[in-house]
């Protein structure tokens, strides 16, 4: 029985390093701007893309910090030009704009890659073969949680200790109050945009190597489950965006092993009514009192 | 709302019937394949969707995401319900040709398939709409999905195909009147609409843009928040089934996988180019809509050499990037769209008004 199910395990804790990566993203800037960034699974596509290019002329060495650097450059991009005109505007505008950008992002994608799947380069160390007990897996498999952990800690670090850390979580209490205070928050939101592709960047690495192509509407579903994520973990807290991730790879991977293969998206999406009907603040979300 | 004077209402009714005798007219005229049947058609199918969203979006202030989902309800009761006797064998060639076992009339199934949605709106609401905007939204889209794995789910094969496709019912071809095909869509859309307009204008219609506006304001005047929003929901959603029924009468097929919520994206930036809040904009803007991707902006997609000069970037996909650069623009600077929340038919009142002040 276990041995049967070490696979799905695997596999979902494996997912859900991944769709962690992804989550802190959007949880970030939802901490910050209350926005739901439809275009992060895009951004999480491009990188996928950026890769797919990269690898075709240099070394992975040389590859994965320019796919990061550009993720980033992205990211920041995606910020200045669809979200900073909207500052004033109404919430709504603000999401309308990201499912905009989210459409203009996939199909710039489909002009350059020409519509077709592209092989994602295999990724020396990281599509190896390891045998675990009785079940065979790639080593991102067993990367990906460690990785995840670790970034994840120093995010961490960096919200609690550094002065940038600190203003993000002043902005996140107060946009106004802290605008008073002389916090520039246009480089607090920007660095909230940086650090969020940078991640995605990340964990488009590792999202790719097990599943090898890469199409412009790949990143829609795993950007999806990983707002889902941040939902259920509470959506601005960072250790919940985590733990809801996990458990939702694991979750998906075992019903798949149930044999309801169909049903893994719906899934998730269950969950999310669920959770958002009867704890909509989430596994660690803090409280916030209706305002009138 | 401004009572409309009896000109002003005879002008308009005047003014829809010139636009069907003259969509008929270039039927007649230049055939059913044509480019600008095609558009029409679709782009009446799609005014009748983006009316309904704006409904919800626009005059009540629900942000709700879930429309592929209830176009998806429509459009399978409608394929599933009329779909002839004798051609079940074939369609159903996995599932020993169905369990359904009869066919309705076209008008029965095309209600049918509104009532089918709004049902299931009813239900749906009933937890979904305690929440509010982007929770909403995600909520909504999330029930969207849920909706799509159930119908492509195998063990209900025998009534939907599964994942498979389902076609041979009756489609826009078999719906002529006076020997044209486009009179059907924009007869069943312009009904639909002109009965949202009536609702908009009524009662109902004021205690959703009292919600809209401000929800507690609204409750304190005694507007019932909860059933309120339900009922402007499963409306929403009745007309997005019908909606969803005309466009499968419109592609001839239809496969639950096509239903993604990119369509609804699609359908909200219609209603976003139009004007939130303004039905007549929803309708011009989805006219503009499919026109552009379907078929104005279509030379973008074909390499062009001009004597030697070959025109750099145009090739295949280009035009969809033209196309969602510039709704960009439109949703970053033109926050209001075409129309804003006023009507066509109002706009020169206002122009009067303005002049007398």
């Amino acid at each position: 029985m276990f041995n049967q199910l070490l696979p799905y395990l695997l596999a979902g804790v494996s997912v859900g390093g991944q769709y962690a990566l992804i989550a802190v993203g959007y949880t970030m800037v939802y901490g910050i701007l209350r926005l739901i960034n439809f275009a992060h699974g895009d951004v999480f596509t491009a990188a996928g893309f950026f890769m797919v290019y990269l690898m075709a002329s240099m070394p992975l060495g040389v590859a994965a910090p320019l796919v990061i650097l550009l993720t980033v450059a992205l990211g920041f991009t995606l910020e200045r030009v669809a979200y900073k005109p909207l500052r004033q505007a109404p919430r709504m505008s603000v999401m309308i704009s990201a499912i905009g950008a989210s459409y203009l992002l996939q199909n710039l994608m489909w002009y350059v890659t020409g519509g077709l799947a592209k092989q994602y380069p295999v990724l020396p160390l990281l599509s190896d073969s390891v045998q675990i007990g009785a079940a065979s897996t790639k080593v991102v498999t067993l990367v990906t949680p460690v990785l995840t952990v670790l970034l994840v800690v120093a995010l961490q670090l960096l919200i609690k200790h550094t002065k940038i850390g600190m203003a993000m979580r002043a902005v996140s209490v107060d946009f106004e109050t802290s605008q008073l205070m002389g916090i520039k928050i246009n480089s607090v939101i920007s660095t909230t945009f940086i650090i969020g592709s940078a991640l995605a960047a990340v964990g488009s690495m590792l999202y790719f190597t097990n599943y090898s192509t890469v199409t412009p509407t790949v990143g829609a579903m795993p950007g999806l489950k990983a707002f889902v994520a941040a939902v259920f973990g509470g959506i601005g807290s960072i250790p919940g965006a985590v733990i809801g991730a996990f458990i939702i790879g694991i979750c998906e991977n075992l019903i798949k092993a149930a044999g309801y293969t169909a049903f893994s998206d719906a899934f998730t999406f269950a969950l999310l009514i669920l959770v958002l009907l009867f704890r909509p603040t989430g596994l660690f979300g803090e409280k916030t009192a209706e305002k009138v | 709302m401004k009572r409309m004077s009896n000109t002003r209402k005879i002008v308009s009714v005047a003014v829809v019937f010139l636009i069907y005798f003259l969509a008929w007219f270039a039927e007649a005229r230049l055939g059913t394949n044509s480019m600008l049947i095609t558009v029409l058609k679709k782009g009446a199918v799609y005014a009748l969707i983006a009316a309904s969203m704006n409904l919800l979006n626009g005059f009540t202030g629900l942000f709700s995401l879930g429309q592929a989902g209830f176009m998806l309800v429509g459009a399978y009761v409608y394929a599933v319900f009329t779909i002839p006797l004798k051609r079940h064998a074939a369609v159903y060639q996995y599932y020993n040709g169905g369990i359904i076992q009869f066919e309705l009339p076209m008008l029965v199934a095309l209600l049918l398939a509104g009532i089918v949605a709004a049902l299931l709106a009813a239900l749906v609401g009933l937890p979904v709409l305690r929440l509010k905007s982007d929770y909403l939204a995600i909520a909504t889209l999330g029930f969207a999905e849920i909706i799509r794995a159930i119908v492509q789910w195998d063990t209900l094969g025998p009534i939907t195909n599964g994942s498979n496709l389902l076609k041979t019912y009756p489609t826009f071809k078999d719906a002529k009147i006076f020997g044209s095909t486009v009179l059907f869509p924009f007869l069943v859309s312009g009904v639909c609409i002109v009965v949202i307009l009536l609702l908009i204008n009524s009662t109902y219609g004021r205690a959703f843009k009292a919600i809209r506006d401000d929800e507690i304001a609204a409750e304190a005047m005694g507007v019932n928040l909860f059933r309120t929003k339900e009922l402007a929901f499963v409306i929403s959603c009745f007309f997005a089934g019908i909606g969803g029924a005309l466009l499968a009468m419109f592609q001839g097929t239809v496969q639950a996988n096509s239903f993604k919520s990119s369509m609804t994206y699609d359908i909200l930036l219609m209603v976003v180019i139009g004007g939130m809040g303004s039905i007549s904009g929803s309708v011009v803007a989805s006219f503009l809509y499919i026109a552009c991707s379907e078929w104005w902006l279509r030379f973008l997609d074909n390499e062009l050499v001009i004597g030697t000069f070959h025109v750099p970037l145009l090739r295949s996909g280009f035009r969809m990037v033209v196309f969602s650069a510039v709704i960009m623009v439109v949703v970053l600077f033109f926050r209001k769209g075409l129309m804003g929340d006023k009507e066509l038919w109002n706009l020169q009142l206002n122009r009067e008004r303005r002049l007398r002040r």
